[in-house]
């Protein structure tokens, strides 16, 4: 810390608060507070330890959960994918092997590995978060340091407890106003990262503020910091306020009684203080803002749903122009076209961007008492067993199967397609996931990003309809 | 890790903008439990058509290219997912450097992981390398990261920067986890004061 004095970021107090050793080069030594861990990203760094003789130094800090690879369908019989299964298996083995707490695939608590962390109160203002993943930055709605990394430093975390870094720049992005009806959280960050691209916040932990931040419920928090990554960004911040303690208060791993207390003092303080510096400012106006869908295969083409596909000619640069060009041809769309006349064949309602409770209920009560079109086949994952409990709790599930969707087991499912929810060749899909790579849902699959109440309606229409004047 | 000190090799063109790991490494790779093998799936969407069979316009599969070690690519290179899966499936494959404009932070990372070097260039650089490589096998580059220098086909040389410590275990061959795990005492020592500044952790 250069002036312990000067105005500091939210970024800047959580990075102090966790440095364990500074090189003179500045590469620092970070402790890690939380490690989440799932199957996929795992056995190798398991299987490091091992060959070194090495083990897990804190493995009360370290929660593993199955969801990438698990199936959707019922799995109290087994997964018969044998290459998940031993994965699956393998995970379970160094979760006991090591001392980890693990939810197993028939555990209710199972889920998303982003949305169990938050739902368990594992997730905490002020705490350094890690998974092997890249949308571990969910976990900074809470006011949480949180970002994917790769397998070995699940290894270097797992020996260790802390991570070799480099601290990034600070950028703001600030969204003022209020949010028009039928626009949402994930319109706010499909938006951002068509402002600033893929790469705009690479280098960068991005806080977002203001009014229309503010007026977020938590789950539409950890929908705009989930897709931090998407803007090149490996962290994004939303400091913490009532509704994070509403949140998290009561919560299995959240602290109780005095220690909640004495937690909520420190929280308290975790602000961006008056003048801190940022890199780089970015400002938005909610009021302004329509329902959003990409259009090609990078989460920065977007378009409002009324607008049109762009023409190669639109790009700046001779390399955007290629791009525009080789996204049209895999996207099967030709510049011009209507958002609103795109037919889907498939719509995916989940994932660690959508899957949570606030999400099935604005699903629900958009598609209650409607059918899903007799042209498209939709489901709807949940992000966790207790996601899915609430859901059918509340009779969401029945609104949801009346229509015509397809209601699942909890999972990553299509949102990366590595089970058997997957996209045919050719098949276009309404998603409300957070990559529209080609091959991300299917090989010569067709993403389409929107928010959940956007996918509910195409899935009705069977095509892409403006929600502000629907329904 | 295998030490990087210098590299001659031919250059691969990859003239695509924010070239994801889902392109890197699709998915149906990443089920494997071991960090070896996973050539045969770099950019296999790309590389290979729908039955299987080599799509002869890839460049990877041409001629030229069968055998680079060298990577030239458009900006934003390894964005998307944080699987390492894509450094190992470029390292099985051999290809041991990658240079383009800018990388994500996690593939860059992960990289220096592996023995894979990637090295971030001017667009103009990029431009100059993207034209020596079209020019195929005989236009070989040579890379030396004690230098930070890029020696191209025509003996042009283009320098580039390199964070010190990274610079140093890769040429190394270092494992960080055991370099960190000499500062124990320093963790320790943080954990102690941590555990009464915020006990509830």
């Amino acid at each position: 810390m250069a002036n312990p004095s000067a105005p500091r970021t939210l970024y800047d107090k959580i990075w102090d608060d966790h440095v364990v050793d500074t090189q003179p080069d500045g590469t620092c030594l970070l402790y890690i507070d939380r490690h989440l861990v799932h199957e996929v990203t795992s056995p190798q760094a398991f299987e490091g330890l091992r060959m070194t003789g090495r083990k897990v130094r804190a493995p009360e800090k370290t929660l593993a959960v199955v969801d990438h690879n698990v199936p959707t369908s019922d799995r109290s019989h087994g997964i018969s994918d044998p290459e998940a299964a031993t994965q699956v298996a393998a995970l379970a083995e160094n979760a006991r092997e090591f001392g980890i707490e693990y939810f197993n695939e028939l555990d209710k608590r199972q889920g998303v590995v982003h949305i169990i962390g938050p739902e368990q109160g594992f997730t905490l203002p002020g705490t350094t978060i890690v998974c092997g993943d890249s949308h571990t930055s969910t976990h900074g709605a809470f006011g949480a340091l949180a970002h994917g990394i790769g397998t070995s430093e699940v290894e270097h975390v797992l020996a260790t407890q802390t991570l070799i870094q480099s601290k990034a720049k600070n950028m703001r992005i600030t969204v003022d106003g209020k949010l028009p009806a039928g626009v949402t959280a994930k319109d706010i960050i499909l938006a951002i990262i068509g402002e600033i691209g893929t790469a705009g916040g690479t280098g960068h932990v991005m806080e977002y503020t203001g009014e229309a931040i503010r007026a977020l419920s938590m789950e539409g928090r950890m929908t705009i910091c989930n897709m931090s990554i998407e803007g090149g960004a490996r962290a994004g911040l939303v400091a913490p306020d009532e509704k994070t303690y509403a949140y998290l208060m009561g919560r299995p791993k959240a602290p109780k009684g005095m220690a909640w207390d004495m937690a909520k003092a420190y929280w308290e303080t975790l602000v961006t203080d008056e003048g801190a510096h940022f890199d780089r400012e970015i400002r938005l106006d909610a009021a302004n803002l329509p329902p959003i869908v990409t259009w090609g295969t990078s989460p920065e083409d977007v378009v409002s749903v009324a607008g049109t596909v762009p023409h190669a000619a639109d790009g700046h640069t001779e390399q955007k122009k290629a791009a525009i060009a080789r996204a049209l041809d895999y996207m099967g769309l030709k510049g011009g076209e209507k958002m609103t006349d795109i037919k889907l064949d498939r719509v995916f309602i989940g994932s660690c961007t959508n899957g949570r409770i606030e999400d099935l209920r604005a699903v629900a009560k958009a598609v209650e008492g409607k059918k899903v079109a007799s042209t498209v086949s939709a489901m709807i994952v949940p992000g966790s067993g207790l996601v899915k409990l609430q859901a059918e709790e509340e009779g969401l599930d029945k609104i949801f199967k009346a229509a015509g969707f397809d209601w699942r087991e909890p999972g990553c499912s299509m949102c990366l397609a590595m089970n058997a929810d997957k996209l045919a060749p050719g098949e276009r899909c309404a998603s409300t996931s957070n990559r529209n790579f080609e091959g991300r849902q299917g090989f010569k699959g067709r993403t389409h990003l929107v928010s959940p109440v956007m996918a509910a309606a195409a899935a009705i229409e069977g095509h892409f309809v403006d929600v502000r004047n629907w329904g | 890790m295998q030490p990087f000190t210098t590299l001659t090799g031919v250059a691969a063109p990859l003239d695509i903008m924010n070239v994801d790991t889902d392109m890197i490494i699709p998915k149906q790779y990443l089920k494997t439990i071991k960090r070896t093998g996973l050539g045969t799936g770099l950019f296999a969407e790309m590389r290979f058509n729908e039955d299987g069979s080599e799509n002869p316009d890839f460049v990877l599969n041409k001629p030229a290219y069968r055998k680079a070690e060298i990577l030239v690519a458009g900006d934003n290179f390894g964005c998307g997912s944080s699987r390492e899966h894509a450094p190992w499936a470029l390292l099985d494959f051999g290809i041991r450097c990658v240079i383009s404009t800018s990388f994500a932070d996690i593939f860059y990372n992960n990289c220096f992981k592996n023995g894979i070097l990637p090295i971030k260039v001017s667009q103009e650089d990029l431009d100059k390398l993207m034209e020596d490589a079209r020019r195929g096998a005989n236009a070989t580059m040579t890379v030396d990261l004690q230098a930070q220098e890029i020696h191209g086909p025509d003996g042009g040389v283009i320098k580039f920067d390199m964070d010190e410590f990274r610079k140093h275990l890769l040429l190394n061959g270092l494992d960080d986890i055991g370099l960190t795990m000499e500062k124990a005492p320093a963790i320790d020592t943080y954990e102690a004061k941590a555990a009464k500044s915020r006990p509830w952790l």
